[in-house]
């Protein structure tokens, strides 16, 4: 589903140099609002096309309210107001991170290749020159010893945020994220607290490669004593971003390689995402749809469809990979009394497969039908494009579920 | 100071090696070359061959010192400071003794780790620490946390699996932590707790040029052992240290056996201070028997890493004299290699030492071992006595905000279940 945006004025993507400066931009934006017509700016997300500012077409579609991703959480709605400020995922994650360093000296940044090169999606550029080469510390390549050292630092008093550079490295890390993030404050017997971050890009990107198309919330998933959570806009990816700094327990923030450049809208004043919390994208009657990172964008394309042949889908991205929020879950299912899970996971022990597991045990007696999981193919992720769309869930299979769900 | 012992030499790490290697040979009170080969291990000879033959063109001729006429020369600890070294040393021994009696009488169970003959080199580190420094252990961590200043009680309390205990009974023998002591563990994996010190180190210097807290210069000392040294995340962590100049020390503690591998048959080069010098920072080998000795290359060490000029290598030769943990029968080592390291006692060598320099009357030295039995008598007690921990504690540590459970079903957070707080709450 192509995410649509009003875009006023905001013609020029945003460049790294204004995106600091979002209250100067904010001001340019306003007088430029008078003498502008709005238009539309469509952001398509389903893995076959250019995102982002590269394309940006002005197609006056026929707009179907509801198939529109809202943001129910939020103060500021950007259908209709003019606040706020433009911008990319990645570039929102580093507005979030900007504000918390600026707010804590503890918060400090470290990983590879973070600091003089920006970050190998950006989300850190321009920081090293800010804070200095410590703040944002650009690491060897070492994972399991930087994750391990941002773990020690934690311990100690700072809060730093690890960059994987693809979370797929931070399978070396393994050992000091299972051992010492997640179990350290129990065996300490509540002693030290570790308050540290752990994100990086992860899921099937456009042709990487097997290792390059990891999805690591599966592998973290058991372990006990960290939270996880995944954002999908740049609306949540600031807010969880926001969130999990400011959270005393291990988080860790899976960003996905393609959700980067999705354009968004967001307030200029400060706000946060809960952690624990799921997000209602569409509400609705017949279906409910528990999704997360892109997948919720293939999600809202089937719903496009889904919504012309009569259906109502209910379209909630979890947001909270661990623990889940059975309290919205549950009463969309409670609502809906069927369940579709779309994830990108593999089919073996995914966070689809808990996430079944947990609403049989609480919510069975809701149910009208089984649960569906829709998730990727146990298969190592190929290079091939035929062959890698073929291992994802695509639209056209998600739309075929819900109708077989509905019958 | 000694000019054998002085570390201004050190700073370059391309002349280290030989210095080193010429240091260590004299530097010990039993005199090495008698027992040369054997002091790397019991079962095979140490073929040194190339690393001999660069020494003849580089070595410098350096004045060769035993310890014992730099004592005669000027006194290497006072009266006072002998007495605490020795008290620490007893009293790691005599935890340590009671650990294994409570062991075989059931008190406390799985994997317990005896330090009996390394003492030298807990004692002689981490009594020169101040309470700020921090301390990185592994598994055999019962001394170390003694020697930071744990309570004996809260240690045994805590091999009993009390609440009492320094983590509540949550960790066991292999987790001691202490964040009023800095005592930052205590990990099962080797390896695992470098990087963790080297995090520690990282916050020290970290305060002292980014939150400008300018007289921050708190140290880290991560102890690990041989096996280790093969370790990723040794090396991994030995090039950040050195690339960052952090304020830490690496203590090896060489007692030449990973349970039941030699080190030799594990290690290409197994003189593992050598290893110091190719990540740029110097190495120093020291004899991990003999406390004083221990004592001075720390000094040297942390003095070292607090006034910045980066971390330090120091490989420690010394023994255990028990197996591995309480559940290794021990058959594989020499019983002759057994014996030659019970002769070289630190505790022993240390008492003859400070009655020999009248520093210490035996009537003194017999008053602190009766102390020490005191306190070791007292803390089993006190940890017989102490309840075990409820059930309602169960759940309280997995989080340090327990929101971090989620939030259930019927939309309250699960933290605020009183079944959570009972510890009966599924979450």
């Amino acid at each position: 589903m192509a995410a649509i945006f009003l875009g006023v004025g905001a013609a020029t993507a945003l460049s790294p140099s204004n995106c600091f400066d979002s209250k100067k931009f904010q001001l340019s934006t306003r007088r430029s609002l008078s003498g502008r017509k709005p238009w539309f700016l469509v952001v398509r997300s389903d893995g076959s096309v250019n995102l982002g500012s590269n394309q940006r077409s002005r197609r006056t579609q026929q707009l179907i309210t509801n198939a529109v991703a809202t943001k129910a959480d939020s103060a500021a709605s950007t259908s209709a107001s003019k606040q706020g400020h433009e911008l990319l995922l990645f570039e929102a994650l580093r507005e979030g991170l900007e504000e918390e360093m600026d707010r804590d000296p503890h918060v400090c940044v470290m990983g590879e290749d973070v600091g003089h090169y920006g970050g190998s999606y950006k989300v850190t550029k321009g920081l090293a020159d800010k804070y200095g080469d410590l703040r944002v510390l650009d690491t060897p390549i070492a994972e399991n010893s930087f994750t391990g050292m941002g773990i020690g630092a934690a311990m100690t008093g700072l809060r730093p945020i690890v960059e994987g550079m693809n979370m797929g490295f931070l399978l070396l890390a393994f050992n000091q994220i299972s051992n010492n993030c997640g179990m350290l404050h129990y065996t300490s017997g509540g002693q030290f607290t570790i308050p540290i971050v752990i994100r990086g890009p992860g899921g099937v990107g456009r042709q990487l490669g097997a290792e390059h198309s990891q999805r690591l919330e599966s592998y973290f998933q058991s372990i006990p004593g960290i939270q996880m959570v995944a954002c999908s806009t740049p609306y949540n990816a600031k807010g969880l971003m926001k969130a999990a700094i400011r959270s005393e327990n291990p988080v860790i923030l899976f960003e996905h390689v393609l959700l980067y450049n999705l354009k968004e809208r967001i307030p200029d004043e400060e706000y946060i995402c809960n952690l624990e919390e799921a997000e209602m994208v569409r509400p609705g009657e017949h279906v409910t749809i528990l999704t997360y990172s892109r997948m919720r964008y293939h999600v809202m394309q089937a719903a496009k469809t889904l919504v012309n042949k009569g259906y109502d889908p209910e379209v909630i991205d979890i947001r909270s990979l661990k623990p889940f929020d059975l309290y919205t879950i549950g009463n969309s299912i409670k609502k809906t009394h069927r369940v579709l899970i779309v994830e990108e996971c593999m089919r073996t022990g995914g966070i689809g497969a808990s996430l079944t597991a947990a609403i049989t045990e609480n919510f069975h007696d809701y149910l009208d039908a089984p649960i569906v999981c829709l998730s990727s193919q146990d298969v190592p992720t190929p290079y091939a494009g035929t062959l890698e769309e073929w291992t994802v869930v695509q639209p056209a299979q998600i739309v075929t579920a819900v109708e077989q769900l509905c019958q | 100071m000694a000019t054998a012992y002085s570390s201004a030499k050190f700073v370059q790490p391309l002349s280290l090696n030989s210095t080193i290697n010429g240091r260590s040979r004299d530097n010990s009170l039993f005199d090495p070359l008698k027992t040369g080969t054997s002091f790397l291990g019991s079962t095979r000879k140490l073929r040194v061959n190339s690393v001999h033959s660069n020494q003849g063109n580089v070595r410098r001729r350096l004045p060769v010192v035993a310890v014992s006429e730099v004592v005669k020369e000027k006194k290497l600890i006072t009266k006072q400071e002998g007495l605490e070294l020795y008290e620490d040393m007893i009293l790691g021994r005599s935890f340590e003794d009671m650990c294994a009696q409570m062991y075989y009488r059931g008190k406390m169970f799985g994997f317990v780790h005896l330090y009996n003959g390394q003492e030298a080199v807990s004692t002689g580190f981490i009594k020169l620490l101040k309470k700020e420094d921090s301390v990185v252990s592994t598994y055999r961590d019962h001394v170390h946390a003694l020697s930071k200043g744990v309570p004996a009680r809260a240690v045994m309390s805590e091999l009993f699996g009390k609440a009492t205990g320094c983590c509540r009974g949550q960790g066991g023998s292999m987790h001691m932590f202490s964040k009023e002591h800095n005592l930052l563990g205590g990990f099962a994996f080797i390896g695992e707790g470098i990087p963790v010190a080297t995090g520690a180190a990282f916050t020290s210097k970290y305060r002292r040029e980014v939150l400008k807290e300018a007289d921050c210069d708190h140290v880290t000392l991560a102890f690990f052992g041989d096996g280790t040294c093969n370790n990723g995340q040794f090396f991994e962590c030995l090039n950040m240290a050195a690339l960052w100049k952090l304020p830490i020390v690496f203590v090896v503690e060489n007692n030449l056996w990973a349970i039941g591998m030699s080190h030799l048959r594990a290690t290409s080069d197994p003189q593992i201070y050598k290893k110091g010098p190719a990540f740029g920072m110097p190495g120093f080998h020291v004899d991990g028997m003999d406390v004083l000795k221990v004592r001075e290359v720390a000094k040297e060490a942390i003095e070292r890493a607090r006034r910045g000029e980066g971390p330090t290598l120091v490989e420690c030769e010394t023994y255990r004299f028990r197996g591995h943990s309480l559940a290794d029968p021990d058959e594989l080592r020499d019983p002759a290699e057994k014996a030659r390291y019970a002769a070289r006692d630190p505790i022993t060598a240390l008492k003859k030492y400070l009655i020999e320099s009248s520093l210490a009357s035996e009537a003194e030295l017999k008053a602190i071992e009766k102390k020490i039995d005191e306190v070791v008598e007292d803390a089993v007690e006190f940890a017989d006595e102490s309840a075990p921990p409820p059930r309602s504690q169960l759940l309280e540590n997995v989080f340090a905000d327990p929101k971090g459970f989620g939030i259930g079903p019927d939309g309250r957070y699960r933290c605020e279940d009183p079944k959570f707080t009972e510890g009966t709450a599924h979450v």
